[in-house]
C-alpha cells in the first residue's frame, strides 16, 4: 500500500476514533490519535493477517499494551475488515464487543485482553517465545506508552525478551511525551528511552510516528535485526490531527462536546481532502 | 501414621511435570529462580528446551505465560505462593483469569509449614485471593498421590488453575488407585457426630485427630477438600445435615480460605454450627515447621480438642 493510501486510512480511522469517543461520551482520544498512524501501518502494511481467519495459528500477533486507546484499535480493525464499521457505534455500551479496554473473549481478532499497564508487553513477549518454541515464523508486535514505561513490568519484560533473544518481537513506543497528570518528564521521567532499551539488550530504532516512510524503514530494520528484539521509539503528537487536542494532556481521557466534535471532524475532513 | 511414607507435595509437582513432558508437547514450565525449591528442576532436567527461567520477576513470568497460552501452549508458572498469588495477583487477575487463558500456577511453600523463613514467606492468604477470581480453579492437594493427580487434571482442563503446594513432607494417605476429580471432595472417614472438612497438610492431621476423638466417644466424619473451587457443596451439605456440626481445618487464614468457603455454603443453604481451625487474623513466625504447627494448633491433639469443644 502506498503512502497516500495509508494516509487515507489513517485519516478515516482518526474520524472513527473521535466519533467513537464522542458517541460513547467517554474514552481516550489523545493517545488514540497519537498511535493511529502506527496502527494503520501495522494492520494495512506490516502484519501478515487475515480478518476472515483471525485465529490462524500462523498469523502475526498484535498486543495493544497501552490498552486504553481502543478508539484507535477498533477503528483500525473495523476499517481493515474485522467487523462492520457500523458496530463502532456500540463502543463502551451495554452488550458491546468493543469494551473500553480490549477483551479478547468478546472480539475475534483481538490477540490479548489488556488495560492494566505494563502487562500487555509481557504477554507479547510470551507470544514471541511461543513462536520460537513452535519454530513458527510469525512476528509479534506491541504498542506501549511512554508513560506506561514507568511500570516496572515493562523492564522485566524487556530484560526477558532480550535474554531469550526474541528477534521476532517488535515493541513500538508511542512517544508523545504526555500522561494524565502532565508531561512524562514532570510526572516521573522514564527517559532516556534509547539508552535504557539499549542497555536492556534491544536494538533501538528512532522513527517519526506520523511519517509512513519513516515507519516503513523502521519496521524493515526490525525485521532484519537478528538475535535481539527491536524497539521503535516512534515520536508522536498526542491528539495528532485535531488542532485543539494536540499536545494537550487534558485530552487523555475526555470526550469532546458537540461543538468540539464538529470542529474536529471538519479538520479531519479537510486533511482527507488535502490527501486525495 | 508415623509409619507412613512422607513426601512434600512440591516434590510431587516437579515429578509429575517431568513425567508429563513427553505426553504433552505443548507443556512449558517457567520458574522464577526457585526451580530447586519448587522442584521444577526435575522438568528442566528432562526437557530443557521447554523450561524457561524468568529470573526474579514474577509479574513478567505470569504475563509471559499468558502470551504463551494465547499462542496455544500450556504454561505452568512456578514460585512460592507468596510471590505468585501474592505478588502477581493483579497479573493473574487481569492477564490470566479475565481472558480465561490456559495458565497453571504451581504455588509451592504455601502456609505456615514453610517454617524457618518466617512470615514474609508464609502465604496464608492465597486460597482467599485465588478463589474469588472468576474462571479460576483452585486445588489444594493433601498428599503426593493427590498432588500428582492435580497436575494431570490441570493439564487436561482448558483454563486457569491455581495449585497450592507445600514445602514440608506430608504422609501419603491415598492409594495408587485414587481417582481425583475437579469439583469432587473425598469422604475419607464416615462418622455421625461431627464433620471435619480439611485441606492440604491438615487432612492427614485431621485423620489422626479423628482416631483420638474415638477415645473421647466422638465419631467424626472426615472430608478432604482438594478442589476448593469448584467446591463439592453437595458432599459438605449432606454431611452437615447428618452430623449437625462442622469443623474446617487449613493452614491459611480462617477468613476467606476453606473455612470461609464452607461458611458461605452453610450459611446460605444449611445454617450449621461451624468452627474454623486456621490462622486467626495474625501472621506466622520464624521457627521449624513442626514447632509452628504445634504453636498454632495444627496437631492431631489440638484439632481433637477443638472438635471436642465444638461437640460440647
Amino acid at each position: 500500500m502506498n503512502n497516500q493510501e495509508l494516509r487515507h486510512y489513517a485519516n478515516e480511522i482518526r474520524k472513527s476514533a473521535v466519533t467513537a469517543v464522542y458517541t460513547a461520551h467517554s474514552g481516550h482520544p489523545g493517545g488514540s490519535l497519537s498511535c493511529v498512524d502506527i496502527l494503520t501501518y501495522l494492520y494495512f502494511e506490516e502484519m501478515h493477517i487475515d480478518p476472515k481467519n483471525p485465529a490462524d495459528p500462523d498469523r502475526d500477533r498484535f498486543v495493544l499494551s497501552k490498552g486504553h486507546v481502543t478508539p484507535a484499535l477498533y477503528g483500525t480493525m473495523a476499517h481493515r475488515g474485522y467487523f462492520p464499521l457500523e458496530e463502532l457505534k456500540t463502543f463502551r455500551q451495554l452488550g458491546t464487543r468493543l469494551h473500553g479496554h480490549p477483551s479478547m473473549r468478546y472480539l475475534p481478532g483481538l490477540d490479548m485482553s489488556t488495560g492494566s499497564l505494563g502487562q500487555g508487553m509481557a504477554t507479547a513477549v510470551g507470544m514471541a517465545l511461543a513462536g520460537k518454541v513452535q519454530k513458527k515464523d510469525y512476528r509479534v508486535y506491541t504498542v506501549i506508552g511512554d508513560g506506561e514505561s514507568q511500570e516496572g513490568e515493562i523492564w522485566e519484560a524487556a530484560m526477558f525478551a532480550a535474554a531469550k533473544k526474541l528477534d521476532n518481537l517488535t515493541v513500538i513506543l508511542d512517544y508523545n511525551g504526555l500522561q494524565i497528570d502532565g508531561t512524562i518528564a514532570e510526572v516521573n521521567d522514564p527517559q532516556p528511552f534509547d539508552k535504557k532499551f539499549e542497555a536492556f539488550g534491544f536494538h533501538v530504532v528512532v522513527a517519526d510516528g506520523h511519517d509512513f516512510d519513516s515507519l516503513r524503514a523502521a519496521f524493515e530494520e526490525a525485521r532484519k535485526t537478528k538475535g535481539q528484539p527491536t524497539v521503535i521509539l516512534a515520536k508522536t503528537v498526542k491528539g495528532k490531527g485535531v488542532s485543539f487536542m494536540e499536545n494537550q494532556a487534558g485530552w487523555h481521557g475526555k470526550s469532546p462536546n458537540e461543538e468540539q466534535y464538529r470542529q474536529a471532524m471538519e479538520e479531519l475532513e479537510r486533511a482527507g481532502e488535502a490527501n486525495e | 501414621m508415623s509409619e507412613m511414607k512422607k513426601i512434600p507435595t512440591r516434590d510431587s509437582y516437579g515429578a509429575a511435570l517431568a513425567e508429563a513432558a513427553k505426553d504433552y508437547p505443548n507443556l512449558i514450565v517457567m520458574d522464577a529462580d526457585l526451580s530447586c525449591a519448587t522442584k521444577t528442576e526435575e522438568f528442566a532436567k528432562v526437557c530443557p528446551e521447554r523450561f524457561f527461567n524468568a529470573g526474579i520477576a514474577e509479574a513478567n513470568m505470569v504475563c509471559v505465560a499468558a502470551g504463551l497460552a494465547a499462542a496455544g501452549m500450556i504454561p505452568f508458572v512456578s514460585s512460592f505462593a507468596m510471590f505468585t498469588a501474592g505478588r502477581a495477583f493483579e497479573q493473574i487477575r487481569n492477564s490470566v483469569a479475565y481472558p480465561k487463558l490456559n495458565v497453571k500456577i504451581g504455588a509451592t511453600h504455601a502456609g505456615i509449614s514453610v517454617g524457618e523463613d518466617g512470615a514474609s514467606h508464609q502465604c496464608i492468604e492465597d486460597i482467599a485471593l485465588m478463589r474469588v477470581l472468576p474462571n479460576m480453579t483452585v486445588l489444594s492437594p493433601s498428599d503426593d498421590i493427590e498432588a500428582r493427580a492435580c497436575v494431570k487434571a490441570a493439564l487436561d482442563l482448558d483454563g486457569p488453575v491455581y495449585l497450592r503446594l507445600g514445602r514440608a513432607a506430608v504422609p501419603v494417605i491415598n492409594g495408587a488407585d485414587y481417582h481425583f476429580e475437579i469439583g469432587k471432595g473425598q469422604l475419607l472417614k464416615e462418622g455421625k457426630d461431627v464433620t471435619i472438612v480439611a485441606t492440604g497438610l491438615l487432612v492427614s492431621i485431621c485423620l489422626e485427630a479423628a482416631e483420638l476423638l474415638k477415645n473421647e466417644g466422638i465419631d467424626a466424619e472426615v472430608i478432604n477438600i482438594c478442589s476448593i473451587k469448584p467446591l463439592d457443596e453437595e458432599l459438605i451439605l449432606a454431611s452437615a445435615a447428618k452430623t449437625g456440626r462442622v469443623v474446617t481445618a487449613e493452614e491459611h487464614l480462617i477468613a476467606g480460605g476453606l473455612g470461609g468457603a464452607v461458611a458461605e455454603v452453610l450459611s446460605a443453604k444449611l445454617p450449621t454450627k461451624l468452627t474454623r481451625i486456621g490462622m486467626e487474623d495474625r501472621f506466622g513466625e520464624s521457627a521449624p515447621a513442626e514447632a509452628l504447627l504445634e504453636k498454632f494448633g495444627f496437631t492431631p491433639a489440638a484439632v481433637c480438642a477443638r472438635v471436642k469443644e465444638a461437640c460440647r
